[in-house]
């Protein structure tokens, strides 16, 4: 695995984060919540240093970030891309939409463009199903999307 | 901001609101003011609710109209985002659909300015929980008596509601008495097993402890599932009210409610009303003046559906793994940090405050002789009104899918409807007309779950729905029992196996047998009730999976290993479109000349048929 070098004012944040919980090991969840949102990702590095405030094994952490879907250890695209495969958008064709924008991102899910800017990956339901297929940019949720919009869509993100 | 510190107090203050024409617009008089609510939960938010309001807003200044727009939560009408209610003074409220900027302008312009008729408007059908309401609508909304009426960011509209009446009225009684009621209601659980609430609240009365807590599960887990989104995004204070009843009832101060993090906007509203609460004095020391204290806590999911089990739940919330426990000892002995707990849902929740206010022998009215009350569904899938309904227990599903929803999306023949999600079965024409209720879709091999519905059509090929459940299974299965575990994915595997056209009849007995085993031996909840969907596909579609295995057809056209597409030359004009349109260039052939698809090459994308205007492609 590639390795992060975190730099102090980074470990510092770490710690803050910790600290607001009062480095308590029952608020992990809400501890890796608050760092992902910091961080945009988890990579060991950053788990080692949780562990340490929260006076936990490394493993007890990376168990719970391995457990979550939620959690990533890998860093995410400028625009990170979701398709819902919850049930209702997989009844109306969100297969073709994961396959149109494996297509024209040429990444697979779990992928990100080479420039950083798209990742795609999928996750399960967004509570939008009344607008099935829905796939969300950042945090802007995109409903009813056809295959045949998707370069128009993508194309709003500069 | 004074405490309300008496039931007195609140019913000043629900006055004050109520004869406060900012607050509460009295547009049942002419004298009052145009009343404009935009719904603004997460979907009509993406529909783009947003901008008709700020339409709204600024057409009404521009006009220098006397009029108050304000936001709501979901009415319910998802297929029609973004919906807005107006009320003129002295006329019954109406909803339009598909209200855009340019339809806001039309809306202020026409209708509300000169009284013109237009189209677009929606038709109401639920009745509400006013006993004047006498309508023979189909619907009723209890648990969403407030979602879409009230701006769930304004704790007056609350009130104006009777919002924490419930509260300092059971605050009056002793909690045995106030347990009473909730067990004569006849309230079952909403969030899948139907557990009755009464008695689960009693049983954590009973159990002796010195701290105690009460759980909300807003996980909804179910994909396709968003009734506790709406509830929450729409009426929180419902939620909070409850969670403090049922606090009361059991002798716990701490409430705590487990939400999905993807549920950013439930989350925001929740804190807000929170807040407010706390401002009010319905939260914190001495509420209503009773010596009673209660707080209210949130913690976030994080994405696994597991964790809607409510061991699991309890063991995420402590900063765990999600994995579930054996039950007993259930959470009413041994729960959040080993003492007595109570977990509920949020619909379960959001039905309290009503039943205190209009007493049990009301909700008892509603319903079957088993399942009291109303559930909130969301209907999703090949179904014209995609949308959040309540409906009294006992209406049959023919009414649900054909009156309530529209029928089927496209005039396509009605296949099957699954309820329950993952851990539930579908449901066939045979069963349109079995009245709904808990026990009912048990015995037809679904069961009632959270309330999601998703409808499918004849374009749907059942195995592959099959399949899908599994390959969601898998991934969600903590993976601490080997039944569901392993189990699972080799269910998913034979699945697979079966859609790609290499299954044989052999697979279809192993698959039942080893469902079989999978419900008797796994741990926890998903893995007992995992292979419902093969079972019910299996019983209900068997032929259908016969043509997979010997046939090797998909008959819904769904499978593509199972798909070829053709050209037929005859109707090929040799246009271009689909050599263009082809990501691995897999069809040749010269312009005004017939193409050809070279089968090696397709990898069944199926964008050659769509682009073809000439219908010279089929599918086989
Ligand atoms: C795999 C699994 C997932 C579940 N997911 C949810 C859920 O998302 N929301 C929910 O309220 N209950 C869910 N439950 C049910 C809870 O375990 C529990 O029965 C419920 O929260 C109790 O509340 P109720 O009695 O008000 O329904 C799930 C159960 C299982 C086995
Ligand atoms: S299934 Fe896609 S938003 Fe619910």
């Amino acid at each position: 695995m590639n390795t992060t070098v975190l730099q102090d004012c980074q470990i510092q944040t770490i710690k803050d984060i910790c600290a607001s919980f009062d480095n308590q090991a029952s608020e992990l969840i809400n501890v890796l919540h608050k760092t992902q949102e910091a961080f945009g990702y988890l990579p060991a590095e950053v788990q080692q240093v949780i562990a340490k405030e929260l006076n936990i094994s490394v493993a007890k952490v990376y168990g719970v970030v391995t457990f979550y879907a939620f959690f990533t250890m890998k860093p995410k695209g400028k625009y990170p891309i979701a398709v819902c495969m919850g049930t209702a958008c997989y009844v109306r064709g969100a297969e073709k939409i994961v396959d149109g924008l494996k297509r024209e991102l040429d990444i697979e899910v779990g992928g990100v463009t080479p420039d950083g800017k798209f990742s795609l990956n999928c996750l399960r339901c967004v509570g939008a199903c009344g607008l099935a297929p829905v796939v969300m940019i950042g945090e802007k949720v995109h409903g009813r999307v056809e295959a045949n919009q998707l370069k128009d869509i993508l194309a709003q993100y500069e | 901001m004074n405490k309300i510190r008496s039931l007195e107090g609140l019913l000043n203050r629900k006055q004050q609101v109520v004869n406060n024409p900012r607050l509460h617009p009295k547009s049942n008089d002419d004298a009052g003011m145009v009343q404009v609510k935009v719904g603004m939960a997460t979907c009509g938010i993406a529909s783009g609710a947003r901008e008709t309001m700020n339409a709204f807003l600024e057409k009404m200044e521009r006009e220098n109209l006397n009029a108050v727009v304000s936001q709501v939560g979901c009415v319910g009408y998802c297929y029609a985002e973004p919906t807005v209610e107006v009320h003129k003074p002295g006329c019954e409220p109406v909803v339009f659909g598909y209200v855009n900027t340019q339809k806001a302008v039309e809306i202020v312009d026409k209708y509300i300015k000169r009284g013109e008729e237009i189209n677009g408007i929606l038709p109401v059908d639920y009745q509400t929980i006013d006993a004047k309401d006498e309508s023979k609508h189909k619907q009723i909304r209890i648990a969403l008596r407030n979602c879409g009426f009230i701006d769930p960011e304004n704790m007056d509209e609350y009130i104006a509601r009777d919002g924490y009446a419930a509260l300092g009225a059971v605050l009056k009684m002793s909690q045995v008495e106030a347990i009473d009621i909730m067990k004569k209601s006849g309230l079952r659980g909403r969030g899948g097993g139907g557990f009755p609430a009464g008695l689960k609240w009693e049983y954590a009365y009973n159990n002796k402890a010195d701290q105690k807590y009460v759980i909300c599960n807003a996980d909804e887990g179910d994909p396709g599932a968003f009734m506790d989104r709406s509830i929450l995004e729409g009426d929180p204070h419902s939620v909070i009210e409850a969670m403090a009843i049922c606090g009361y009832c059991i002798g716990a101060s701490k409430g705590l409610v487990y939400i999905r993090a993807e549920y950013p906007l439930a989350i925001k509203r929740l804190q807000i009303a929170i807040e407010q609460a706390r401002d009010f004095g319905f939260l914190g020391e001495d509420i209503f003046g009773s010596g009673f204290a209660f707080e209210l806590e949130l913690r976030y999911g994080a994405g696994a559906f597991v964790c809607g089990e409510e061991t699991a739940l309890i063991h995420s919330m402590e900063g765990e793994r999600g994995e579930p426990t054996v039950k007993p000892p259930f959470p009413a002995e041994s729960g959040y940090m080993g003492q007595p707990s109570n977990v509920n849902n949020v619909e379960t929740f959001a039905n309290v405050p009503a039943i205190y206010l209009k007493g049990h022998e009301w909700f008892s009215s509603i319903g079957t002789e088993t399942s009291k009350g109303t559930k909130v569904f969301a209907l999703a899938g090949k179904i014209n009104n995609v949308g959040l309904i309540e409906v009294p227990m006992g209406i049959t599903l023919r009414e649900v899918i054909f009156e309530i929803g529209g029928g089927i999306k496209g005039d396509k023949q009605f296949k099957a409807v699954q309820t329950g999600g993952p851990s539930g079965g579908c449901l066939i024409e045979k069963h349109l007309d079995t009245p709904i209720d808990y026990e009912n879709l048990t015995a037809a091999g679904s069961m009632m779950g959270s309330g999601g519905m998703i409808v499918m059509d004849q374009d749907d090929c059942m195995p592959a729905i099959a399949k899908f459940y599994l390959e969601f299974t898998v991934e969600e299965s903590c993976g601490k029992c080997s039944p569901c575990r392993v189990g699972n994915k080799r269910l998913h595997e034979l699945l697979h196996r079966i859609c790609r056209g290499r299954g044989t009849e052999e697979d279809l007995d192993y698959l039942r047998n080893l469902s079989f085993v999978i419900k008797d031996t796994a741990l926890c909840g998903l893995g007992q009730t995992s292979p419902n969907p093969v079972l019910s596909t299996l019983d209900y579609f068997y032929d259908e999976y016969l043509a997979h295995v010997r046939d090797k057809k998909c008959p819904a056209g769904q499978c593509k290993a199972l798909k070829q597409y053709f050209i037929i030359p005859e109707k090929c004009i040799g246009c271009t479109a689909c050599i263009k349109a082809c990501p691995t260039n897999a069809i040749t052939g010269e312009k005004r000349l017939a193409h050809l698809i070279n089968q090696d090459k397709c990898i069944r994308c199926g964008a050659c048929f769509e682009k073809c205007k000439f219908n010279a492609i089929i599918i086989q």
